[in-house]
């Protein structure tokens, strides 16, 4: 059962507080886009083995969405931040790259 | 025979007899006696039947370990199966049985199967019940249902209590022997909160036991000292019968204590979740026994569990022991029974020479050793005879015959590793002392990615006492950053050991095949080499086709051995085979442990309405929706609930009745952008909804699936009010927070779940406004507030906001006050309507003039799968607005496929009533060969209106199909037409609503 800080209220949370929302990060496409554009935003997720960003939300406490950034092997929590952002923070980037040289997730890494 | 010794004993007390019952018959133990050492005292080896063969069990170890020795304890509804009877304290009036035998433990027909064991091998389910296909159902099914199972359950429901209890601890100590005990002092002295728990009811392990000196004195007199200390701590906890079951995720530990083994007073058992900066597992070492033929023969027991029994509870189970060993931890069992006054006949050694302190010992106090020897093969059936001697390094030509009563085994000693693997912990092997340790290298890591957990003492491969507390010492000390000194521990040193997987070595099919690795499940030596031979390479595939290891005892005896063999067979190294995957529990905690509090009244939170003991009083049946409970009807006394239903509907329709609403989700939407959000959140344009105005509005998610529908009422330019269905509330709630937050955070909109802050009460039917205006405070005539219109006022003197909205059809009112107004106004609606006969109707009367009106019902027309154009809702889904929720998803070709599944009203030809979910049948089969289908019916039910069933169906192309017949099929087989038409049965034109 992992536990993850809330970055709003600060509350270390038990998993069970916790709602998960699946891969954070996402751009939304509305009307207008291509088939391939959509179902890349709608059904195409990350299953990364290591360094990956989820969204969450502290449903059972301040019930703010918030982002973590953990490693899905070792379940090492590289961070959590507010979810009011297109993209992690340098200071979680940082904090992934003293443990995994050369990570990269997406379009965001260092070798991205 | 087993017999209660006259001297001896250090857990027991003689002067305190206990009664107890053991198949029906009486019994006498001590105080302190486990229910195995009383029955050893009364000369009671047999203990059990084997799962597969019923073979003639006894009990083999003194812990959890146990695999043959489970017992049906206690009586009626706190009857428990499957207990542990080395671990089941002798309490006054205790009865037990004995299992999987009939008709009885010394007599049991089911022991054939031993003589059928040629026939049934490895694998023997998957390779005897393939065929023919029908013997399934008429032979092998009752007759493996028979024999299926182990125990029986609790005769009533379980009348005792048990409770969790949340603690977050610095440190949390599994295990209370001489190890556990170092830890939790050093992390106790150094000011760390500690929790120390010890699976059995007593402190210090097996040190006592095993005659260990530390600081100079008896390891007794150090236990004693070092739980004063920590009982003097205020940081530190301590508890016995508290087993640590399972290692979770960054650092979650969950533990099982026993509170009660009889009738108790307060919880019977309390489930710890412990979430622990750091774990210490101080788990100990299981003895492993030694496969020979026959070491499942009655008084075959393990080494340790010999010298326990003699020691702790003053009992041998038998008075001439032979001892089989590969190693020098045994011969304490020698020197413990010849203190005792026993006699050792002889040690059977598998080491070529035999040279140690503690051999030595036996062998000047005229013990006879064999080095280099094995057992061929215990005599005996349901009791050990005698065993039969031949080299070890041999075929098992038989050299010599030795009678005896016992014969105690030890085939050397592994960690108990559970806990440190449960949440990835890594073991290597040590083939110095023939076992998997763990490996402080790689430990499980928690969420900053350091060790969370940290092994010591035997269970971290450190045997020896003085070793254990020295390395104990080192780790915790570097743990918690203090300097601590170990207390020196005065051990025999002892020779190492030679690892010895088959007694003989070279042992022929006979004697393998009656070589038992696991006991409780009746797996041979030859059982795993026949699965080695049929391509079960991998471990986790020789336990599951094998069932090594699957019993209750999850292989703790059984494991190391079972992996050796397979490795002998496979010519492979033992680390190369490895282990099978260890998971919590360690061992089996009960389902109610688990359940705690959360049972019976308190299982789930009931939410109430402000009516609901209004609704109680008048004898409503209720309908679950969600955590509410909702009135289904109101029937009167004589009255059928299904008369009631109908009586309510036609009241409804000709005079007046009272809906209690409060339950509908209310959550208001405000702010600058709040029209933009609410453009983006429904599938209609909301933003020209004016002030004072409603409008049915639709939800979608971004598969443009419909999840929701209600009614808005905009309160002023920057206010919504938005009524969701009963089940959606939180949900939806829950669904426009995460859009607001996630996506459009730079909206300046805030939303907030009303629901609870009204009561909510439709007054619905041709005489409602007249009910309304009885009351007085507000001009509710057509031109002051027309359909689809709401206003504030005060009706009966209560602030109300009236809302003109119809799920019925009906002239109709919502009437929304504060909650804690709701039962006054409720009570005021009853009184004054009692002239124009108002009744109050329940969520079934509701369905059924929402059906007659072809109003959908969010999950019964919808599943998930359906979108508003399949539901003729088009009407709803804004064609000017850019974009929403579900816009894009909608436009997705298959959804606009011109064959998808329709919403029409059904007629039955024959006015009955289809059952909800039948489905209509179409010619053909697909490719499974299973009928075709072409609609299913969603809501169905018996219009009072109409006099007749009437139906709300999908169905393929279905407006296109007005006036079709179509045949549904029952579930006899047999089918029903019925012709499709319209879903609204009444009042098409919406006359009755807008009077």
């Amino acid at each position: 059962m992992l536990t993850l800080q809330c970055p709003y209220c600060g509350v270390q949370c038990d998993e069970t507080e916790l709602t998960a929302g699946g891969e954070a990060h996402l751009t939304r496409h509305g009307p207008g886009s291509d088939a391939d554009t959509f179902e890349q935003y709608l059904f195409l997720r990350e299953n990364p083995r290591g360094v990956h960003f989820e969204r969450w939300r502290h449903a059972h406490g301040c019930g703010k969405w918030f982002h973590a950034a953990r490693s899905t092997t070792t379940l090492r929590v590289f961070g959590t931040y507010k979810a009011q952002t297109t993209e992690p923070p340098q200071q979680i980037r940082d904090a992934i790259s003293a443990v995994h040289p050369g990570w990269s997730w997406r379009n965001f890494g260092e070798t991205a | 025979m087993s017999l209660r010794l006259s001297t001896g004993g250090r857990l027991i007390d003689r002067t305190t007899p206990v009664s107890f019952r053991f198949n029906g018959r009486h019994l006498k133990g001590v105080k302190g006696d486990t229910l195995a050492s009383a029955l050893l005292a009364n000369d009671q080896m047999l203990m059990g039947r084997s799962f597969k063969y019923h073979r003639p069990r006894g009990v083999m170890a003194a812990g959890p370990e146990e695999p043959n020795a489970l017992m049906g304890v206690g009586r009626g509804e706190r009857f428990e199966p499957n207990q542990r009877a080395t671990q089941q304290p002798l309490t006054g009036g205790l009865t037990a049985q004995s299992q999987n035998h009939w008709p009885s433990l010394e007599f049991d027909v089911g022991a054939i199967n031993a003589r059928l064991s040629r026939f049934l091998p490895a694998g023997f389910y998957y390779k005897t019940f393939l065929f023919p296909r029908p013997a399934w159902k008429h032979v092998f099914e009752p007759v493996i249902r028979q024999s299926a199972g182990l125990g029986r359950p609790p005769e009533g429901p379980d009348p005792d209590r048990y409770e969790h209890f949340n603690v977050n601890v610095d440190i949390a100590i599994v295990g209370g022997g001489i190890a556990g005990l170092q830890a939790a002092l050093i992390a106790g002295r150094a000011g760390k909160t500690v929790l120390l728990m010890e699976q059995t009811a007593q402190w210090g392990g097996r040190a006592p036991v095993d005659g260990d000196l530390i600081d100079g004195g008896p390891a007794q007199a150090w236990i004693d000292a070092a739980v004063a200390d920590l009982a003097a701590m205020e940081n530190v906890q301590m508890r016995r019968e508290t087993m640590g079951a399972g290692v979770y995720d960054h650092g979650y530990l969950l533990a099982h204590e026993t509170l009660s083994h009889g009738v108790p007073e307060g919880p019977r058992q309390r489930l710890w979740r412990i979430r622990a900066g750091h774990i210490v597992t101080a788990t100990g070492a299981i003895e492993r026994p030694i496969p020979f033929a026959g070491n499942d023969v009655p008084g075959v027991m393990l080494a340790s569990a010999v010298r326990d029994f003699v020691v702790n509870y003053g009992v041998a189970p038998g008075k001439r022991t032979v001892i089989a060993t590969n190693n020098d931890d045994a011969y304490r069992t020698a020197l413990a029974l010849l203190y005792a006054g026993l006699s050792v006949p002889l040690i059977v050694d598998a080491r070529p020479e035999v040279t140690g302190a503690l051999p030595e010992q036996a062998r000047a106090r005229g013990v006879r050793i064999e080095a280099g020897t094995a057992i061929a093969k215990v005599k005996g059936g349901k009791r050990v005879e005698g065993v039969a001697l031949c080299a070890q390094d041999g075929e098992g030509a038989v050299t010599e015959e030795v009678v005896c009563d016992a014969v105690a085994m030890s085939g050397g000693w592994s960690p108990v590793p559970h806990l440190w693997s449960h949440c990835g912990g890594k073991n290597t092997w040590d083939a110095a002392q023939a076992h998997f340790a763990p490996d402080p290298d790689r430990a499980p890591t928690g969420a900053d990615g350091s060790a969370f957990v940290t092994a010591v003492g035997a269970a971290a491969g450190t045997l020896q006492g003085d070793v254990a507390l020295g390395s104990a010492t080192a780790r915790i000390a570097a743990l918690v950053d203090v300097s601590a000194d170990a207390p020196a521990v005065e051990v025999a040193a002892e020779a190492p050991l030679a690892a010895c997987w088959m007694m003989p070595a070279r042992a022929s099919y006979e004697l393998r095949s009656k070589m038992f690795l696991d006991f409780q499940n009746d797996v041979k030596v030859s059982d795993v080499q026949l699965a080695a031979q049929e391509g079960f390479v991998s471990v986790e595939h020789t336990k599951r086709y094998t069932t090594l290891g699957m019993a209750t005892d999850q292989g703790k005896l059984s494991n190391i051995n079972g992996l050796a063999i397979l490795a002998q067979e496979l010519g492979e190294e033992i680390p190369n085979v490895g282990t099978t995957t260890f998971r919590p529990p360690y061992a089996p905690i009960s389902m109610a442990s688990i359940a705690g509090e959360a049972r019976g009244e308190i299982f789930q939170p009931l939410r109430r309405t402000p009516m609901h003991d209004w609704h109680e009083a008048h004898g409503a049946t209720w309908e679950p929706v969600g955590h509410w409970r909702r009135p289904y009807a109101f029937p009167r006394s004589g009255e059928s609930v299904h008369d009631a239903v109908q009586r309510e509907v036609k009241n409804t329709r000709q005079n007046v009745g009272l809906l209690d609403a409060s339950t509908l989700g209310k959550i208001i939407v405000k702010g600058p952008d709040a029209a933009r959000f609410m453009d983006m959140l429904y599938t209609n344009m909301m933003s020209t909804l004016k002030p004072g105005k409603c409008r049915y509005g639709l939800m979608c998610n971004e598969n443009g699936f419909l999840v929701d529908d209600g009614v808005v009422a905009r309160l002023d330019e920057d206010t919504f009010l938005c009524h969701t269905t009963t089940g959606g509330a939180d949900r939806i709630h829950a669904h426009m927070e995460e859009w607001l937050q996630t996506e459009w955070w730079d909206w300046k909109v805030f939303t907030l779940n009303a629901t609870e802050q009204f009561a909510q009460i439709a007054v619905v039917g041709p005489k409602a406004r007249d009910l309304l205006h009885s009351l007085g405070g507000m001009d509710l005539s057509k031109d002051a507030l027309p359909f689809m219109g709401w206003v504030d006022g005060t009706i009966a003197g209560i602030p109300a906001r009236v809302f003109r909205i119809s799920f019925s059809g009906e002239l109709s009112f919502e009437v929304a006050v504060p909650a804690n107004r709701g039962r006054a106004l409720w009570d005021k609606l009853v009184e004054a309507g009692e002239a124009l006969g108002v009744m109050p109707y329940g969520t079934e009367a509701l369905h059924i003039m929402r059906a007659e009106k072809g109003f959908i019902m969010i999950g019964d027309e919808t599943d998930g799968t359906v979108i508003p154009q399949d539901l003729g809702l088009d009407w709803a889904i804004s064609k000017k607005k850019d974009d929403f929720i579900g816009k894009r998803g909608q436009q997705r070709s298959f959804l606009a496929a011109d064959d998808r599944w329709r919403l029409v009203g059904l007629e039955t030809l024959d006015g009955s009533v289809l059952p909800d979910g039948a489905y209509a049948v179409a010619e053909g089969t697909n490719a499974n060969g299973q009928r075709n289908m072409q609609g299913r019916v969603t809501s169905s039910y018996h219009s009072p209106t109409l006099g007749r069933g009437i139906a709300m169906a999908l169905v393929e192309r279905g407006p296109e199909r007005i006036g079709e017949v179509v045949n549904f099929a029952m579930t006899d087989g047999s089918e029903v037409p019925a012709r499709i038409c319209s879903p609204v049965f009444f009042d098409p034109n919406g006359e009755k609503q807008d009077v």
